[in-house]
C-alpha cells in the first residue's frame, strides 16, 4: 500500500511542484532584452567557482557555514534522488550496488547529515543570537531550517530504526546511524520498533515533498536560482549602464517590473535575503532610507503582482512608498560605490536598477531633488557642473606652461576634469601631477577651456538624454582632434572614457595617473627621493578605481616607493572598502538623510593615526577635507597620490 | 483664458567679453540661454495651465536663432509659442520692443481673453526693467512689478493678489485681471523638461510673427522706433589683486595679514 500511495503522491507533488515555478519563474520573460548568453565557457567558470565553489559565500565567517549546508545538499541530493526512486520503484536503489560503492555512498550520505544538521542548528542559534540583521528573524528563515533539520532527523530514524532491526547493517558504513541505533534500543521507542522504519520513510517522504512545494514560495528559491543567476551575472564593466535609444514614443528608465531586464527580475529570485549588501552599503550603513536588499526584494513582490506574463491590469508602479515599491527618497541615496554588488554571493546587480529607476524620475516625471537642477543646467550649458564660465578652465594653468593637446606631437591628453580645473584644493593636484609627467618627460597636453565634463555623475543621476550630448560632443571631439591616449586624475572621467564612452564608439587607452606613475617609475623614467615628512600613510580605496576598474595595487606601491613603508590599511580595504559618500552623483546633492558618510569613513581613517591620507581621486578629496574640519585636533593632512610623489621630486637626481 | 510669459534669449552674460578696441560685445561662439528671471515668468504661466486650465503661450521678440528659446518653452509645456521676428523689429530699444509685444498680445486677446502677462524682472544683458511696465502701459493692463507670490486668483470677480518683494518689506497687493506681472526668482522652481516633452518640442511648430502680421508703423519699431540707444560698453577699471602671505600653509597668518593690511587702508571699523 505504501507504492502506489507514495506514487501519486509523487506525481501530485511534482505536478503541483512544476506548475508553481513555472508561474512565478515565467513571469522573469516579461523583462526587457539583455544578452547574458555569450562567453558561455567563461560563464560556466565563473559558475563553477562562485556557485559551486561559494567562493564569495565563504568570505564571511558564517558564510562556511552556508558552504557546509549547500556542498552537504550537493551530497544528499543523490540520497533524496535514491530516496524518491526507490519509493516508486522499490529495486532500484542503492542497497543493489556492489558493496564498496554502497558503503562508500552510504557513508558519505551519514556523514553530509550529520554536518547538514549541525549547521542548521548553527544557523538558526546565530539567527536568534546575533541575526545579519534586525528584521532577519523570520518565522520563513526559522521554517525553512526546521524543515531541513527534520529532514535530517527522519534520516537518521529511519536508518537507525532498520540497523536496530538488522534490515541494514551495522557496520562503518553508518557510524552516525549505528551509534543511535545502539541509542535507540535503550529508549521506550523500542517497543514500536519495527513500525519505526516506515514511520520515518513516511516522515521524511512527506516533509521533502512538502518541503519541495513550498519552495517556489520562499526566498528558499534561490536554491533553483542562484546558480543560473552566476552563470548569467555581469562580466563586464560592472559599473557601466546600458544606453537608451531616445526616439518618439520610447520611455526611459524604468518604473514598472517590464521596464527592468530579463536579468533584473530573474536578480529578484535569487535573492535569499542574507543582508550583507545592506551591511556594506554606505547609504544604508549611516542611517538612510535605501536598503540595496529591499530594493531588489521590492521589485520581486512587484512582479508577483502579476499572475502571469500577460495578465491584464495596469501593473504597479516600481517607485512609490507601498508594498512591492521604493520609495524615490531613497533611490537617490545611492553612491554607486557597487560595495551590495562586490558583496552578493549570487551576483544580484543592484545598482543597475537603482540608475534605471532614476532615470525614469529625471527623465519621465523630471523628478528630482532640487539642487540638481541647476547642476543639469550648468552642466548642459557651461559643461561643468559649477557653471563656471569655460574660459575659467585653463585658470589653474595660467602660471604654467602646459601645451595644448596637438596629436603627433603630444603623446597623451591629460584630461584635466572639472574638479581638477576649477575647484580650488584640486586644481593643487592637478598642478602637482604635470610637475611628475614633467619631470618624466612624459609627452601631454590639454583640451584647455575645449574640455567638457565627462558626464560621469550625470549617467549615475539617471539623466541618459544629457549624458547622451555630453558623450556625443566629446567623443566627436576626442576623434576630431585624434586623441589616442588619455590621463585622468579622476576615477570618475576614467571610468567614463574607458567603459562608459566604448559604447559610443571610443576606443582609446585610458590611464588613471596613478597606474601611470606607478609604470614610470618601475621603468626608472620618474626619479624620486624617498620622503619622510608624510610620516604614516593610509590609504583610501576610490570605488571607481578600485571596485569598479580593478586598480588596488599602484597606489601602495607607489606610496611604498617613497615612504619606504606600506600604507597602513583601513579596516575596510580594497573591494571592501567604504565609499567616501560622493559617488552616484551625491558629489552635488546634500545629505539630509542620517549620518554624513565621509565622517563615518574619516573616523575610520583617523582610527589609525595616520598623518597623510592618501586619496587618488578628487571627489574623495573634497569628501576628505570637509570630514576633517569637524576634527579640529586631528593633524592629518589629505594628499593626492599625485602630491605625494611630486614631494619626492624636490631634491631628487634628475 | 490666456497666460502669456514673454521670455527674452539672452547671451550668457557670464561668458560674455568686452571688445575693448569697439566697446562691444564679443558674441562670437557664445551660447544663448533663457534670461533667467523669464525662466521663472515661464514656469508660473505653466503652473497656471497647471492648476486653472489656462491656455499658455509663449511670445518672444529676436532674430530667427531665438526659436531655440521658444522650443525650450515648448519642451517645458506651453500651448503655443509664438516668435516675433522681422528685420524692421531689429534694434529695438525697450519702447520698441514693448509696442512689439504689446501688438502681439492685442492680437492673441482678439482669439481669447488674456488672463495674466508674465515677465521676467529684468534682462540679465539689458537690465533696464522696462519691458514689461511698457507692455502693460500700452496694453492698459494692471501693473503688478517684482512679484514674489501670488497669494490668490480669483477668477470669478476677476481679480489677482500678489506679494511684491520690495526692499525691506512686502507689499500685498490685489488688482483686477488682465495683469501684468514681473516677477523675482523666489516666485517658483522652474521645472526640467521630460525627455519625451523634449523630443515632441524638437518637431513642434514654433509660429512666427512678422511684421505683415503685427502690421505697425515701421517709425513705431525697432531702430527707428528707439529714442534711446547704446553708445558705449565698456568694462570698469579693476586693479589685480594681491596675494597676501601663504594661505596654504600659514592660514592664520596670512588671516592677519589681511586684517592689518585693510586696518591699514582704513577699510575697517575698530
Amino acid at each position: 500500500m505504501q507504492q502506489p500511495l507514495f506514487t501519486a503522491l509523487l506525481i501530485a507533488s511534482f505536478t503541483l511542484f512544476c506548475f508553481s515555478c513555472y508561474r512565478r519563474l515565467s513571469l522573469v520573460s516579461v523583462g526587457s532584452e539583455i544578452d547574458r548568453f555569450d562567453q558561455p565557457l567563461s560563464r560556466l567558470k565563473e559558475m563553477l567557482v562562485y556557485a559551486i565553489g561559494q567562493r564569495r559565500v565563504v568570505r564571511t565567517a558564517f558564510g562556511v557555514n552556508h558552504g557546509v549546508i549547500f556542498w552537504g545538499f550537493l551530497v544528499l541530493a543523490l540520497a533524496n534522488a535514491e530516496f524518491l526512486v526507490s519509493g516508486v520503484f522499490p529495486g532500484l536503489s542503492f542497497a543493489h550496488l556492489p558493496e564498496p560503492l554502497r558503503n562508500t555512498l552510504y557513508f558519505a550520505f551519514d556523514i553530509c547529515s550529520l554536518a547538514t544538521l549541525i549547521a542548521v542548528v548553527l544557523a538558526a542559534v546565530r539567527r536568534i543570537v546575533n541575526p545579519p540583521y534586525a528584521e532577519a528573524r523570520t518565522f520563513e528563515a526559522f521554517f525553512i531550517l526546521a524543515m531541513i533539520a527534520l529532514l535530517m532527523l527522519a534520516y537518521f530514524g529511519m536508518h537507525a530504526a532498520e540497523i536496530a532491526l538488522g534490515q541494514l547493517p551495522a557496520g562503518s558504513a553508518f557510524p552516525i546511524s549505528g551509534l543511535l541505533a545502539r541509542v535507540l534500543v535503550s529508549t521506550p521507542l523500542a517497543g514500536a520498533l519495527p513500525a519505526l522504519p516506515e514511520t520515518f520513510w513516511w516522515i521524511h517522504a512527506l516533509v521533502l515533498l512538502g518541503f519541495l512545494n513550498f519552495l517556489p514560495f520562499s526566498k528558499h528559491l534561490h536554491i533553483l536560482t542562484a546558480i543560473p543567476n552566476v552563470f548569467l551575472r555581469n562580466l563586464d564593466r560592472p559599473n557601466s549602464q546600458q544606453r537608451e535609444v531616445f526616439a518618439d514614443g520610447n520611455s526611459y528608465g524604468a518604473n514598472s517590473a517590464d521596464q527592468m531586464s530579463w536579468k533584473d527580475l530573474l536578480d529578484s529570485f535569487s535573492c535569499t535575503e542574507c543582508g550583507r549588501c545592506q551591511k556594506v552599503c554606505p547609504a544604508a550603513s549611516t542611517g538612510k532610507s535605501l536598503n540595496p536588499r529591499l530594493v531588489v526584494h521590492a521589485l520581486k513582490e512587484n512582479l508577483l503582482e502579476r499572475r502571469w506574463p500577460g495578465s491584464a491590469g495596469q501593473p504597479a508602479a516600481l517607485i512609490g512608498e507601498g508594498r512591492g515599491q521604493s520609495a524615490a527618497a531613497s533611490l537617490w541615496s545611492c553612491t554607486s560605490c557597487g560595495a551590495c554588488m562586490e558583496a552578493c554571493p549570487v551576483f544580484i546587480e543592484h545598482l543597475p536598477k537603482v540608475v534605471k529607476m532614476r532615470r525614469h524620475l529625471v527623465q519621465m516625471e523630471a523628478e528630482f531633488p532640487e539642487e540638481l537642477l541647476n547642476f543639469f543646467e550648468n552642466i548642459e550649458q557651461r559643461s561643468n557642473p559649477w557653471g563656471m564660465a569655460p574660459s575659467e578652465r585653463v585658470k589653474w594653468a595660467s602660471q604654467l606652461e602646459i601645451p595644448a593637446f596637438v596629436a603627433g606631437s603630444t603623446e597623451y591628453l591629460l584630461f584635466v576634469g572639472c574638479s581638477g580645473a576649477f575647484d580650488a584644493r584640486n586644481k593643487q593636484v592637478t598642478v602637482a601631477l604635470t610637475k611628475v609627467l614633467d619631470a618624466a618627460g612624459v609627452s601631454y597636453g590639454i583640451l584647455g577651456k575645449e574640455e567638457k565634463c565627462c558626464g560621469e555623475s550625470v549617467r549615475r543621476l539617471g539623466n541618459e538624454y544629457l549624458f547622451e550630448m555630453m558623450a556625443l560632443q566629446s567623443v566627436e571631439q576626442f576623434r576630431s582632434k585624434g586623441v589616442t591616449k588619455v590621463i585622468t586624475q579622476c576615477p570618475h572621467c576614467y571610468n567614463t572614457l574607458k567603459n562608459d564612452f566604448r559604447d559610443y564608439g571610443l576606443s582609446v587607452e585610458v590611464v588613471h595617473h596613478s597606474e601611470l606613475i606607478k609604470e614610470l617609475l618601475d621603468r626608472k623614467a620618474l626619479q624620486v627621493r624617498g620622503v619622510q615628512e608624510l610620516g604614516d600613510v593610509v590609504l583610501h580605496d576610490s570605488c571607481y578605481l578600485g571596485r569598479h576598474n580593478g586598480v588596488y595595487e599602484a597606489p601602495r606601491a607607489t606610496v611604498l616607493q617613497l615612504t619606504g613603508a606600506p600604507v597602513r590599511e583601513l579596516e575596510r580595504n580594497r573591494e571592501n572598502a567604504f565609499c567616501c559618500g560622493a559617488g552616484g552623483g551625491r558629489m552635488w546633492l546634500e545629505e539630509h538623510e542620517g549620518t554624513p558618510i565621509n565622517k563615518n569613513r574619516v573616523q575610520e581613517a583617523l582610527a589609525k593615526d595616520p598623518d597623510t591620507i592618501c586619496v587618488a581621486c578628487p571627489f574623495c578629496m573634497t569628501m576628505f577635507e570637509d570630514g576633517l574640519k569637524d576634527h579640529a585636533d586631528a593633524t592629518a593632512q589629505v594628499k593626492d597620490i599625485a602630491e605625494i610623489v611630486a614631494l619626492g621630486l624636490e631634491g631628487a637626481k634628475a | 483664458m490666456l497666460v502669456v510669459a514673454c521670455i527674452k534669449q539672452v547671451p550668457d552674460t557670464t561668458q560674455v567679453q568686452i571688445d575693448p578696441v569697439t566697446n562691444t560685445l564679443i558674441r562670437d561662439g557664445i551660447p544663448f540661454i533663457v534670461n533667467p528671471y523669464d525662466s521663472h515668468a515661464l514656469e508660473e504661466s505653466l503652473r497656471l495651465k497647471d492648476s486653472n486650465g489656462f491656455t499658455a503661450v509663449a511670445l518672444s521678440m529676436g532674430p530667427p536663432n531665438a526659436e531655440a528659446t521658444l522650443r525650450k518653452a515648448l519642451a517645458l509645456g506651453v500651448d503655443r509659442s509664438i516668435l516675433l521676428s522681422d528685420r524692421v523689429f531689429g534694434g529695438a530699444d525697450t519702447l520698441s520692443t514693448s509696442n512689439v509685444l504689446a501688438a502681439a498680445i492685442q492680437r492673441l486677446a482678439e482669439q481669447d481673453e488674456i488672463g495674466i502677462v508674465f515677465c521676467g524682472k529684468q534682462t540679465i544683458d539689458g537690465d533696464t526693467a522696462q519691458v514689461g511696465p511698457g507692455i502693460a502701459v500700452r496694453l492698459g493692463f494692471t501693473q503688478l512689478t517684482l512679484v514674489d507670490r501670488i497669494e490668490k486668483l480669483d477668477l470669478a470677480k476677476k481679480t489677482v493678489t500678489v506679494r511684491r518683494k520690495l526692499e525691506g518689506r512686502y507689499e500685498i497687493v490685489e488688482a483686477r485681471l488682465p495683469a501684468m506681472i514681473t516677477v523675482v526668482r523666489e516666485l517658483n522652481r522652474p521645472r526640467y523638461p521630460t525627455v519625451p516633452m523634449r523630443l515632441a518640442s524638437a518637431k513642434a511648430q514654433v509660429e512666427v510673427w512678422n511684421n505683415e502680421v503685427l502690421k505697425l508703423d515701421v517709425n513705431s519699431v525697432g531702430l527707428k522706433g528707439s529714442p534711446t540707444w547704446v553708445s558705449r560698453i565698456f568694462s570698469p577699471q579693476r586693479t589685480e589683486g594681491e596675494i597676501l602671505g601663504d594661505g596654504m600653509r600659514d592660514p592664520v597668518g596670512a588671516a592677519l595679514l589681511l586684517v592689518d593690511r585693510l586696518l591699514e587702508e582704513d577699510l575697517l571699523a575698530v
